[in-house]
């Protein structure tokens, strides 16, 4: 009797756990843009994915509420009870026809699931693009992200912005994926699935996002020691904001005397070996190009945000925010360390 | 008196005599033993060393991971632990443990007094522990990535060019490379010893057809080695020369490609887990009959779905790289082929459920596990399909979704079978009965802990966390989660601890268990517990799947009815 | 209760103890054609996508005398293992003495091979994709040829020594099975790199 009651408390809190995790992971679209759920989508692949995985989860739903009855039955139907006379119960063998039954439901529902799967990949991996598609290439390195806008000429770093695409007139972004050292992943689970960044080889993606927003994601391949702070923000806008956006980003680097002193210091210190600044003799390619760089939110690919001290900190002593990150640290003397700072934080 | 009924007769037990030699002869005897029990259970004890330290390293991660930003370990040292926990984990503690019992039963279950091949088999334990020595050996130190200590951070497939001087100057990927070249010329020795023993030594009656099904899966499991780690080897052989000979094959900037090494690794990788599940079937195959008081419902099906399953594994490997650019139509392809192979398996769970259905169930500790077994297998198989939609694994792949199904196959499924085995033939191996309530505990909590763990790392994943991160971001919805998935470690602890308690106590002072405990049916059941190193006086000959039903039940024996 | 007498008729009988060699030849023959098959991918996966250096039609040519020795080694092997099998050891050991005597010619035409690609043509393992995959393949067989030389040898002393008797016959076929695998490999090899793959 007590076996019972435990066997049932504990079916209980299992079915509890399942509903309630089911609720969370069942949300309509339409989320939080900080909270990367792909139960919310907001941009078509994402959709596209999220209605295929509902029917897939309703099918596997289905399949586990019957095999888990069963299972559940038999032990408490076919348990050995005290009062049993020690006999052997009847011996059965097998059963051509149940063997039969349990193949060929499940092959068709594979075949159902491939199907329903197969359309999908086609649908988002065979895409073709509208000629107002706005083209980006990113461009994988150990630990942050290059973006390049070749249609505007320019490249910046780490926060990708696209317009939000409109039913109507729909203008989706799409991505070439290249890599300048291993392997990387693009995912911004509420725009689109990953696709992997890999070098020697040209990946392909696209994300057609429909509202407004800035929605994280990171990388998703290890990629070495810093794999875990190679963030991504993604900041969705409306198309006046955009291209607002483009032509600060197309303009050359902010020039103030107030700064000069920092620029000289910039542009004869090894910074320029990795940094680039537009309109300047700073174009080095290993590191995250700097013209604009205070028209990010965050710096490191989003180990900290972007303010004053902590520009600083990272220029002084990266391994304190980003340990194993390729940035070295400079050795800058404390009044030279201030005045890059003033330097770098004019280049908005 | 029939020769089959004449091994029936108990056999003088034998540790009394054993436990008259001095300390050092004793180990003596077993450096250079040849005898299949004693490598078996050498390779059992290997795997359960390394359970333990693999579980620590876990352990340390999930303390790093439950609070964001957490600084308990370094980025580095957290990068070699999820490399070593799962490299560990897969040829440390699951192949040794499944050899181990291949080893310990087979020849037993078919009527031998050994392997075919005792002298390799002794040569191919030690070169898997020498593999495992060699990794291991790793953490005292040298220059890695970027200069963070020796052990492999390069997590456990080392994609390439990760792997390459490059990136990883030092010599922790060389590590990687050589502990597992060398334990795999151990696990293809094993397996060849393994195929040709189940071929070759059978006892006269014993046709294919009538070979417990432990035997039979631990041959396609074998077989499945043999063609399966040589990838791996040859991957790690290329990889080898690019280092340290300037070849290229995976040199991206002299043309090579990354890719090629995703191919040939997950050649290797893919069917490697289904050598590792297959085997925790064998046991599930053999205990629950015992415990339904049923033979195995659809032999022949059970036999026939494990061969498919045996190909079809190993035309699935790209599923592992729906992410990587590949064409639509191969990656339907590789739907299609990954959904197939779940037909045969979801076979098998309904063979395991019609066994049972009609029997009379005892619910003792190795019959709790399996049925722990076959519920967690069954998700862990549905979450499988889910990860099969390609799309679906366009935004579950490399996440904690992930990392979360392959624990539920691996600790809710082949962990499962495998504390199921040592319980359930304890009584054999060692002569004593274990105790009953601390198994009852041990059970209890582990399954608990495990699905505190588990069930709830899915969400996580689902919540857009990839794997491989040392730590993680406040503020997308990840925390608590991650804090319940850290606090089951606790319980599954605990619950292990139980066991090792019981281990050591029920050696010591357990009830003699006699030949047969539990009143089962297959060969190794009609000899002493512990076995003569001969294990048996005259070699059986059997005329059924369950000889020993029919010895116990002469009016109504199997073979009247196979 | 009746005698439960277990008479197996012969059909029952599985396969005999004397089987256990060549079922594990036949294991590690399977083990080692995976090997060599990932090799062969590999070969045919970078065919024509080197960067630079000499290409394949440019430096290599079809290794024919080489060859015929190995294939020829497999039918002196055959002629041993007849002439062992009829008990006579002396002519056993010049048939063996011969497949050693073809082996070590491919052997040392294989090295002359590869000094001539190295020290002629600049063909290294590191020299381009091509030098890579063909070094790593050809040396992965050549490889597998010296251990099946050491292992003949080996044979070939006892022999000396007088320690091979008839009774060894099952042995000494399970070792060729490994020098007709050697010899299997060295056709998929040759027609690979010095015919298909140009």
């Amino acid at each position: 009797m007590s076996f019972n009651r435990r066997l049932g408390t504990t079916v209980c809190c299992l079915a509890a756990l399942c509903l309630s995790t089911a609720k969370a992971a069942a949300a309509a679209p339409g989320g939080d843009p900080a909270i990367p759920n792909i139960f919310t989508p907001a941009s078509t692949p994402a959709d596209s994915v999220y209605h295929l995985s509902l029917f897939v989860l309703e099918v596997c739903a289905v399949i586990f509420i019957v095999v888990f009855s069963l299972l559940a039955y038999c032990v408490v139907k076919f348990r050995q009870r005290a009062s049993d006379d020690g006999r052997e119960p009847p011996q059965i063998y097998g059963s051509n026809q149940m063997e039969l039954a349990w193949t060929v439901i499940p092959v068709l529902i594979v075949v159902v699931l491939f199907l329903a799967t197969a359309r999908v990949i086609h649908a988002v991996e065979d895409a073709s693009f509208p000629p107002n598609a706005i083209e980006v290439t990113a461009v994988g390195h150990q630990f942050w992200w290059e973006f390049r806008y070749p249609q505007q000429a320019f490249i910046t770093a780490n926060e990708l912005h696209v317009p939000v695409s409109e039913a109507k007139e729909p203008t989706p972004t799409h991505i070439t994926l290249l890599s300048a050292d291993t392997d990387h992943s693009f995912w911004v689970p509420m725009l689109a699935g990953k696709t992997d960044l890999i070098p020697n080889r040209t990946n392909s993606m696209w994300i057609d996002p429909h509202e407004t927003g800035t929605y994280v994601g990171q990388c998703a391949q290890y990629c070495g020691v810093q794999h875990a702070k190679m963030l991504l923000r993604v900041v969705v806008e409306s198309r006046a904001d955009f291209d607002k956006w483009i032509a600060g980003q197309r303009a050359p680097a902010q020039v103030a005397d107030s700064v000069a002193k920092g620029r000289q210091i910039f542009e004869t210190t090894a910074c320029v070996n990795c940094h680039a600044i537009a309109g300047t003799d700073a174009k080095g390619k290993f590191g995250p190009d700097l013209t604009h760089l205070m028209s990010r939110e965050t710096i490191a690919a989003g180990a900290a945000l972007n303010n004053r001290e902590n520009l600083r900190l990272w220029v002084k002593d990266p391994e304190a925010m980003k340990p194993g990150s390729l940035m070295p640290a400079m050795q800058l003397p404390d009044q030279d360390l201030n005045a890059l700072t003033d330097y770098l934080v004019s280049l908005r | 008196m029939s020769n089959a009924e004449s091994v029936l007769r108990p056999m003088p037990v034998s540790a009394a005599r054993e436990d008259a030699k001095p300390f050092f002869d004793q180990v003596h005897e077993w450096i250079v033993t040849v005898d299949h029990k004693k490598l078996g259970l050498m390779y059992i004890l290997y795997g359960i060393l390394f359970l333990v330290i693999a579980g620590l390293e876990a352990t340390v991660m999930r303390i790093q991971l439950a609070i964001p930003h957490n600084h308990f370990v370094s980025p580095q040292v957290f990068n070699q632990l999820f490399t070593m926990h799962g490299t560990t984990m897969v040829f440390l503690v699951g192949m040794p443990l499944l050899f181990g019992f291949a080893n310990y039963l087979a020849p037993l279950m078919i009527g031998a007094r050994d392997m075919a091949f005792p002298r390799l088999n002794a040569f191919s334990f030690w070169m898997s522990a020498l593999g495992g020595i060699i990794l291991y050996f790793s953490f005292l130190g040298g220059p890695g990535l970027y200069g963070a200590g020796s052990a492999p951070d390069v997590g456990w497939f080392a994609y390439a060019p990760l792997t390459s001087q490059a990136f990883s100057p030092g010599h922790s990927t060389d590590y990687w490379i050589i502990g597992l070249l060398v334990s795999g010329v151990g696990s293809i020795g094993t397996a060849l010893n393994i195929v040709t023993t189940v071929l070759c030594m059978r006892c006269p009656g014993m046709t294919l057809g009538r070979m417990p099904l432990f035997a039979w899966l631990n041959l396609v499991m074998s077989a499945m080695v043999l063609i399966v780690i040589s990838p791996l080897t040859a991957a790690q052989i290329m990889l080898l020369l690019d280092r340290y000979l300037g070849a290229h094959f995976f040199d991206t900037q002299a043309g090579g490609s990354a890719v090629i090494w995703m191919h040939f690794f997950w050649i290797f990788g893919h069917p490697e887990v289904y050598v590792l599940i297959i085997p925790g079937f064998a046991i599930a195959s053999e205990i629950i009959p015992v415990f339904s008081r049923k033979p195995i419902f659809g032999y022949s099906i059970m036999v026939a779905a494990t061969v498919a399953i045996g190909f079809v594994s190993l035309g699935v490997w790209a599923h592992h790289m729906f992410t990587i650019g590949m064409t639509s139509y191969a990656n339907a392809f590789f739907v299609a082929s990954t959904m197939a192979v779940g037909v045969p398996t979801g076979i098998k769970i309904f063979n395991w459920l019609g066994t049972m259905w009609g029997g009379k169930i005892r619910l003792t500790i190795p019959m709790l596990f399996c049925i722990g077994f076959l519920f967690q297998f069954l998700i862990a198989g549905l979450t499988g399909i889910m990860l099969a939609a390609a799309p679906f694994d366009w935004q579950l792949g490399n996440s904690y979704f992930v990392v979360a199904h392959f624990h539920y196959v691996l600790i809710g499924g082949l962990v499962f079978t495998i504390f199921a085995a040592l319980y359930y033939w304890y009584p054999k191996v060692t002569g004593r009965m274990w105790n009953e309530t601390l198994g009852k505990w041990h059970f209890w909590l582990f399954l608990i802990g495990f699905h505190l763990t588990f069930d709830f790392m899915h969400i996580p994943g689902v919540l857009g966390m990839p794997r491989r991160i040392y730590t993680y971001e406040p503020g997308r919805g990840w925390e608590l989660w991650n804090m319940i998935v850290s606090i089951g470690v606790i319980f599954q602890i605990v619950g292990i601890l139980f066991w090792v308690v019981n281990v050591v106590w029920s050696y010591l002072k357990g009830k003699p268990a006699g030949n047969d405990p539990w009143d089962a049916w297959t060969l190794e059941w009609a000899t002493s517990s512990p076995p003569p190193e001969y294990n048996f006086a005259k070699i059986p000959v059997v005329r059924s799947r369950r000889p020993l039903w029919d010895l116990k039940h002469p009016e109504d024996p199997d073979w009247k009815y196979e | 209760m009746a005698a439960t007498t277990v008479a197996v008729p012969p059909a029952e009988m599985p396969l005999p103890h004397e089987y256990r060699g060549r079922v594990g030849m036949w294991c590690l023959i399977a083990a080692e054609s995976a090997i060599f098959s990932i090799f062969v991918v590999a070969y045919l996966y970078y065919a024509g996508k080197s960067l630079g250096g000499p290409t394949p039609r440019e430096v290599l040519h079809v290794p024919y005398f080489n060859s015929i020795c190995l294939f020829s080694s497999s039918f002196t092997i055959v002629m041993a293992e007849r002439a062992i099998a009829r008990g006579k050891t002396k002519l056993f050991g010049i048939w063996w003495l011969l497949t050693i005597a073809l082996g070590t010619i491919f052997i040392l035409g294989t090295a002359r091979e590869w000094y001539h690609l190295i020290y002629n043509d600049g063909l290294t393992i590191s020299s381009s994709l091509f030098g890579t995959t063909f070094y790593s393949l050809v040396g992965l067989h050549a490889f597998h040829v010296i251990v099946g030389l050491i292992g003949l040898s080996l044979i070939m002393i006892f022999t000396a020594l007088g320690y091979v008797e008839q009774e060894h016959v099952p042995k000494i076929e399970v070792f060729a099975m490994y020098w007709h695998f050697v010899d299997a490999v060295w056709v998929v090899v040759l027609t690979v790199v010095y015919f298909i793959a140009l």
